[in-house]
């Protein structure tokens, strides 16, 4: 298959009637081209029809901010902005770290034995389904400090699909590879090592997705829930002090910066899934017929 | 090896009062109708599952936790069973990785076994760029790196096609020549048992018991003359004869 690339783009070359294969394989260099060209466009796309707007209907700055007040804001209120975006940020990845361990540890502790299962998951459970915005007050009054409770709040949403992904991939073993490592007398810890974390991957990438997004989302809505302030105020407040202050353009400077925030996170994450499967599963390969 | 009586029962009885005695150096081929217990007499005899009475007999002294002797099986399954995230190299080098070896200590042990079945080039390959043919020899390549006695193999090639099957089929006549390894290859091919074994153990279905235990003598290189041999013709013949009266006996189911 992967040699079949060559003689294709010689053919081409030699400008022959082979224009099937020409189409094939030269849009793989325009579809790149593209595949980064396209999402820009569009966005700049959505930047001017904003701007058109603000025009041609005369939208006072005070209701909508235009993307130049934006862009002057985000520059000028850096000094408040930077060091909010900071805490948002170690809040987010500090919540997706502790919920990528003990997502993971726990599911291997949960397929250990169905007992455990049986005793451990209704608590997994009743965190999930239980809305985190209602129980975000308790935590505030329980919690040494409204960062821990704002922590608490990222972790507990992040942690559950991490964890049922885990269970289910570290359940979805092909069972005849599981006879081959019982054929040649491995032990539960080479098992686990060489086989089940492996053959999970695929679920831990799904589950990184999942929680990367969720983590960013639960920091913010369990800052407005908290509503803190002061030198530790991260994104969120800062977006609420300035809708209280009718300062619009910042406002939308400050959700613009969660917003590549969430780009960022999501780059990442599909990036690390790549890395981790590239080589060899369905989800991150090329389909090729 | 001998192994002298085992009944499998998991709500069915998949095997009754099954008795087979094993040479060393012997290729038998279990054959029979498809729900007669020959792959869970297999797993038995390799260890996975236990039966629910009987006993298997090793003739070896070093026998491990499990009963088994240590490091003298080999399996091959109906599917290839590679690990989709590692290597050609990696997967073979597996049972030696569990056992301790190392990458650089192993290397030469799982190079020659690849390079036995033909796939010398293909170590750094993943398992997906292999045709099903290949990946089979892999599988075979890794069952043989522990230099086991007894190779054990379960319809490896019934997901092949015809030729690659012959293909593969010559190449495991060679490798039992080469090391003189103990072979128990289930079938469900009159042709394929015919062409490869020098004993034909035949089974019934309902319960799983051995109907018929045929030896094949035959002075001809089992090669593509033999394949279409008078000799070759008659032995499918009489094994065809065996297998018919195996399936009557178990839709008669007495």
């Amino acid at each position: 298959m992967t040699d079949a690339a060559p003689t294709l783009s010689n053919r081409s070359e030699a400008g022959t009637d082979s224009a099937v294969a020409i189409v094939v394989h030269k849009d793989s260099r325009l579809e790149r081209i593209l595949s980064i060209a396209i999402p820009i466009l569009m966005v700049l796309l959505a930047i001017g029809l904003w701007q058109l707007h603000i025009v041609v209907n005369q939208v006072p700055r005070y209701i909508m901010p235009a993307p130049m007040d934006v862009i002057t804001a985000l520059i000028n209120d850096w000094p408040t902005l930077y060091p909010s975006l900071l805490v948002t940020l170690r809040i987010t990845f500090l919540a997706l770290a502790l919920a990528l361990i003990g997502g993971v540890g726990i599911a291997i502790i949960l397929v250990q034995s169905r007992w455990i299962e049986l005793a451990v998951f209704p608590f997994a459970v009743i965190l999930q389904v239980t809305p985190m915005i209602a129980i975000a007050p308790l935590l505030l009054i329980y919690m040494p400090d409204t960062q821990s409770a704002l922590l608490t709040c990222a972790f507990v949403v992040a942690f559950f699909p991490i964890l049922s992904n885990m269970v289910a991939g570290l359940k979805s073993v092909d069972h005849n590879l599981l006879n081959l490592f019982d054929l040649y007398g491995a032990n539960r810890w080479q098992t686990l090592i060489q086989l089940k974390l492996p053959s999970s991957l695929p679920y831990f990438a799904a589950g990184l997705r999942i929680g990367g997004g969720l983590s960013l989302i639960a920091s913010v809505v369990a800052e407005f829930a908290a509503g803190s302030a002061g030198k530790g105020a991260g994104l969120a407040f800062r977006l609420l002090e300035s809708g209280y202050r009718l300062n619009y353009p910042r406002l939308y400077a400050a959700l613009v910066l969660l917003m590549l925030t969430g780009v960022a996170i999501f780059a990442m994450t599909s990036l690390v899934s790549w890395l981790l499967l590239h080589r060899w599963h369905e989800s991150a390969l090329k389909r090729e017929n | 090896m001998r192994e002298v009586s085992k009944l499998f029962s998991n709500g069915t009885l998949a095997l009754k009062g099954m008795s087979l005695d094993v040479q060393a150096g012997e290729f038998i081929s279990l054959l029979g109708p498809s729900g007669c217990g020959k792959s869970t007499a297999l797993r038995i005899i390799a260890g996975l599952g236990a039966p629910s009475s009987g006993s298997i007999d090793w003739p070896s002294s070093k026998i491990n936790s499990k009963g088994l002797p240590e490091g003298d099986v080999g399996f091959v399954f109906q599917e290839p069973t590679l690990m989709p995230w590692a290597t050609v190299f990696d997967n073979v080098h597996l049972p030696l990785k569990l056992r301790g070896q190392g990458k650089s200590q192993a290397r030469a042990a799982v190079m020659e076994n690849l390079a036995s079945v033909g796939l010398g080039d293909f170590a750094n390959a993943y398992p997906r760029e292999l045709s099903g043919g290949m990946k089979m020899r892999v599988s075979i390549a890794r069952a043989l790196v522990t230099r086991p006695k007894l190779l054990l193999m379960d319809e490896p090639f019934a997901a092949l096609d015809e030729i690659t099957r012959q293909k593969l089929n010559d190449d495991v006549l060679r490798l039992w020549r080469e090391t003189g390894i103990t072979v128990i290859f289930v079938t469900h091919s009159v042709f394929e048992s015919a062409f490869l074994s020098n004993r034909i153990v035949v089974m019934r279905a309902r319960p799983g018991q051995v109907c018929a235990d045929l030896p094949i003598e035959t002075s001809a290189v089992r090669d593509e003359h033999y394949r279409t041999s008078e000799e070759y013709r008659a032995t499918t013949d009489k094994v065809s004869r065996a297998l018919q009266e195996a399936i009557m006996l178990g839709a008669q189911g007495k």
